[in-house]
């Protein structure tokens, strides 16, 4: 028996040696996207951080950007990284509640991110406390295939009307209007976003996510409404419900569907599937209730140090780097999307530029649905806007459904 | 202490006289061995298996998001289930999956008829049909997520060749729990497969033969001889393939996380949604899931047992 | 032997029979066949809808290795077998000590002991989940290979005994009576005299548990969350999250996780299903 203990022990010892912790001096950071872009992008600014501070042994872990969002939880208490990628708004809020982010303001204040990150300072506040340190945002708006637009003589449209008749010509014409892939059930929040900034404008989206309208306002339902006429008449593509977002890009890559409600991130794999800039091109959501100032959907996308993060030090280096102005140029220009700092310079991309000048004229900035409100309504919506857009006549079920879950969550 | 004593006592337990030459140690050692072998794996167990499901049903009775504190709220997370259409969705699915996971116990039985014969070669198709069950389910979910697509999966091709639209098996409320309780089903009837097989191996000849005198063919044998015979793999194919449709949580977690929409949710992959996913971390809520899974199991696990403690007896 | 051997029908069915064999074969193991085709292909003939033809080019080698480059499966594959063999290991030993104990002595506590570990070895693993992970992370072993090795070995010994316990308990009783009236110690009769008659079912459970932990997906998505002890199960996961599109790459890393358990039941095929279907015969 001793024997077999004593085996049991050292098959024990072997097996605890084998995973072997980071010592301090590392610096490990967690990030949340392996697509080619924004993987090269932060490669290239941790091997800028590296030769600017040879002392410091970065350790990256990259993970794919929905398994990161339900790890996070987990190594946050449990095996925290020294930085990780995460996001802004309320989408931060249960972390810094549970003391899991640790407070920057310090950061914000030597280095005068106060002025330079202005813009997006508000969104990463909580307490009069900023809990982390953006490297970029981007616009969201209508993607559209230019050629396939010009080949069906439809101008880019200005309002709803315009976007229903545009809708109705492509659909005629054997084009579907819209591709989306509602898998992973973010995208359906972004047409949702939209239509609901449009008719009802920023305060109304502010009070939804915040608990303080009910999905079953007449204002809300107006929405729904106004989503309807594109559900029902089949202006998305079928099989949403099994595509992811990349998924969902092959119909409008063989121009079977001309356009797409998306972040600018989306812009780089279009690109990858062979689209040139003469096919692709951008527009700003349209306007809807006539009157209402447009706001637009921006989400940044920040890094955080977890409060059990080992090599804090190392850590508050890594991100006063990346909110330098010439890594947020280099790096934004990579990845297609816009720097936070405002002495960075937008790349001259049509993109970036339109996107810049979209934002930047806007009268207010959303984050994103999943990311003002709190993550279990979020996801209760969610899923309520891909049954509606699967099942629109059920929509007074959903509503009803997701106001049950509102009043539980903001309690 | 002489070694007749010794037999005696092994037998009868403890009965023995104690001959008191010995230290207490060593008169005492069939008492004690028993303990010494057990010590080790009882403790583990206790720790990781038994122990956890007490604690579990504790943590039902409170509201914890797994960072702050934990907040006592009694029957609150039972009563909220009673009221999410969620939980009624997963538990209906689940009984879907009892009910056609059922279906391996036949078609296993089924092959394993087909395959018991002695071909040149059948050894080899044997192992070959049993192959699925080798595979990980994560592998099996892939494959057939990626047959059901619509777009450039086989059934997609299957039903452009009839000129019909083929259905989005993946992305359609009422198909999507049999589309994945049919790519579970391959591997489980690889298993009853498997366990007919050696079933049939020590089917008794004799009652075969003496089944045949007496005009017994096709279905009536298999009926009244050959089946009562197979009880004892019929019982392990069944009790397998109950736990394996409860366990049902692999399949879900690669091919669709439970949607669209929730509706191909079952109460295992439910219960680690709402406690450890992206969108919410209620252990509480989830352990009160985890409670009613695992009251449904223990009706099993009784049976289980109870088949065995009359075995035991006789 | 039911049915009726087929060497006795006419010579019709046995041609039918020889014929249909291969046919239900490829028919059964069409979804594999598919997905091997697939890992084979350019990644051209799927989004042009070759999918179950012959493909445009034969791509294995650069398929597989664009896997291990573009991706952390190698490192996943290596995971997989740090945290299996040292389950088998712990597991299939310690299962021989509880086996052991609860079918050689007739103690009052040996039948319900024994239900305990039958009735645990058929837990849903969700009423575990919790607390299971909760103890991991006070204890430090969350999102470490050795957590994992430990808390798969604690739950497989439900299994493990069960299988032990019944493999033991039908060994001839009378050899370790004898034993013990020549004087022989407890302990050594277990070492010297039972152990290397269970070796068969020592090995028939080794290539059991290698299979089942090998092809764990739910622990490792609850205990791990980093590259560094990510098992290739969950490592698939993640390669499908990154090689989106790309099912000829996905196709080719589920392969290479199917590859060991596959090779184990080959090379012990008749331990694998005599333990597999141990007490499908008695009874």
């Amino acid at each position: 028996m001793f024997n077999t203990l004593k085996k049991s022990a050292a098959a024990l010892a072997i097996a605890s040696l084998i995973s072997a912790p980071a010592i301090a001096g590392d610096l490990v950071i967690n990030f949340d996207d392996p697509n080619p872009a924004p993987k090269e992008g932060f490669e290239t600014a941790v091997e800028k951080f590296k030769a600017a501070n040879p002392d410091i042994n970065v350790i990256v872990n990259i993970t794919d950007r929905e398994a990161h969002k339900t790890a996070i939880r987990n190594f946050l208490s449990a095996d925290a990284p020294d930085v990780t990628s995460w996001y802004p708004g309320n989408r931060m809020a249960p972390f810094v509640n549970a003391g899991q982010f640790e407070d920057v303001s310090d950061l914000w204040e030597s280095e005068g991110f106060n002025e330079s990150l202005a813009s997006t300072s508000s969104a990463m506040t909580i307490d009069g406390k900023q809990w982390g340190v953006p490297y970029t945002y981007y616009q969201w708006g209508i993607y559209y295939r230019k050629d396939v637009f010009e080949a069906q003589g439809i101008d880019v449209p200005a309002n709803w009307e315009e976007l229903l008749a545009a809708s109705a010509k492509l659909k005629e014409a054997g084009v579907t209007p819209f591709t989306i892939g509602t898998k992973y059930l973010w995208t359906a929040a972004g047409v949702f976003d939209y239509l609901n900034l449009r008719t009802n404008g920023y305060d109304v989206h502010n009070d939804l996510t915040a608990g303080k309208i009910k999905y079953t306002d007449p204002r809300i339902v107006d929405v729904f409404e106004k989503w309807k006429q594109l559900v029902e008449p089949g202006y998305f593509v079928e099989n949403h419900a099994t595509m992811s977002w990349q998924e969902a890009l092959a119909p409008f890559v063989a121009g079977e569907a001309a356009m797409y409600v998306m972040g600018n991130f989306s812009v780089a794999a279009m690109r990858d599937a062979g689209l040139t800039d003469d096919q692709i091109d951008y527009f700003p959501f349209p306007e809807i209730t006539p009157g209402v100032p447009r706001a637009e959907e921006a989400p940044a996308d920040a890094f955080f140090i977890p409060t059990n993060a080992k090599n804090k030090e190392d850590a508050r280096k890594f991100l006063a780097f990346i909110a330098q102005p010439d890594v947020q140029t280099e790096w934004n220009a990579t990845i297609g999307q816009l720097p936070i700092n405002k002495n960075a310079s937008v790349g001259d991309d049509k993109f970036l530029q339109k996107g810049f000048e979209t934002v930047s004229t806007a009268s207010g900035l959303a984050q994103f649905f999943d990311r003002d409100a709190p993550a279990e309504m979020a996801k209760a919506g969610m899923e309520g806007f891909q049954e509606f857009m699967v099942k629109p006549d059920r929509l007074d079920a959903i509503l009803k459904r997701l106001d049950k879950v509102q009043e539980r969550v903001y309690k | 202490m002489s070694s007749t004593d010794s037999a005696e006592l092994a037998l009868n337990n403890s009965s023995g006289p104690p001959s008191g030459q010995r230290s207490w140690l060593h008169r005492n050692r069939i008492k004690l061995a028993p303990w010494l072998f057990l010590l080790p794996g009882l403790i583990f167990f206790f720790i990781y298996v038994i122990a956890p499901i007490f604690q579990s049903i504790w943590i039902s009775f409170y509201e914890w998001d797994g960072l702050s504190d934990k907040e006592w709220v009694g029957f609150a997370n039972y009563v909220e289930l009673m009221d999410d259409d969620r939980f009624y969705t997963s538990l209906v699915n689940n009984v879907w999956w009892l009910l056609l996971y059922m279906l391996a116990v036949p078609a296993g039985l089924g092959i394993a008829l087909f395959l018991n014969q002695t071909v040149t070669g059948i050894r080899l198709y044997k192992s070959l049909f049993f192959f699925p069950f080798v595979i990980s389910q994560v592998v099996v979910g892939l494959i057939f997520s990626w047959f059901y697509n619509p777009d450039f999966g086989i059934v997609g091709i299957v039903w452009e060749f009839f000129g019909a639209t083929p259905p989005a098996i993946l992305a359609d409320e009422d198909l999507v729990t049999f589309g994945i309780i049919f790519a579970g089903l391959w591997p489980q009837i690889a298993y009853c497969m498997i366990l007919y097989l050696t079933g049939l191996n020590n089917v008794s000849p004799d009652q075969v033969e003496a089944g045949r005198l007496d005009n017994a063919k096709g279905w009536k044998m298999l009926w009244y001889v050959i089946l009562p015979q197979l009880k004892p793999a019929t019982f392990i194919a069944v009790v397998v393939t109950v736990i394996g449709a409860l366990r049902s949580f692999d399949l879900i977690a690669i091919m669709t996380q439970g949607g669209p929409y929730g509706s191909s949710n079952v109460l295992a992959y439910y219960m680690f949604e709402t406690a450890l996913s992206e969108y919410g971390f209620r252990m509480g809520y989830g352990s009160a899931i985890a409670t009613v899974l695992f009251l449904i199991m223990l009706v099993y696990i009784s049976f289980f047992l109870w088949r065995m403690y009359q075995d035991e007896r006789g | 032997m039911f049915p009726k051997p087929i060497e006795k029908s006419s010579a019709g069915v046995r041609r039918g029979y020889q014929v249909l064999l291969p046919i239900a074969l490829f028919i059964w193991l069409l979804p594999l066949l598919a997905i091997f085709l697939t890992s084979i292909r350019p990644a051209i003939d799927i989004n042009s809808g070759n999918v179950f033809g012959v493909p445009s080019d034969f791509l294995l080698i650069e398929n597989y290795k664009a896997v291990f480059v573009q991706s952390k499966a190698g490192m996943y594959l290596w995971n997989s077998v740090r945290i299996t063999i040292p389950t088998v290991i712990f597991a299939v030993g310690l299962s021989c000590l509880t086996g052991y104990a609860l079918s050689v002595y007739r103690f009052k506590w040996a039948v319900p002991l024994f239900f305990v570990f039958v009735a645990g070895n058929f837990v849903p693993f969700q009423i575990l989940m919790v607390p299971v992970r909760d103890l991991s992370v006070n204890t430090g072993l969350y999102n470490t290979v050795t957590g994992l090795v430990l808390f798969h070995s604690a739950f497989q010994l439900g299994f493990c005994t069960l299988f032990m316990r019944n493999f033991i308990k039908a060994l001839p009783y009378e050899l370790i009576e004898s034993a013990r009236i020549d004087g022989v110690g407890e302990f050594k009769i277990f070492w010297y005299l039972v152990l290397p008659l269970v070796k068969p079912a020592i090995a028939a459970l080794s290539v059991l548990i290698f299979t089942f932990i090998w092809n764990d997906f739910f622990w490792a998505t609850v205990l791990i969350q980093g590259d560094h002890a990510l098992p290739i199960t969950a490592g698939v996961r993640a390669l499908n999250g990154q090689f989106v599109s790309q099912w000829q790459l996905v196709s080719a890393a589920s392969l290479l996780a199917a590859v060991p358990p596959v090779v184990m039941f080959f090379a012990m095929q008749k331990h694998f299903i005599a333990g597999l279907t141990l007490g499908a015969t008695k009874g």
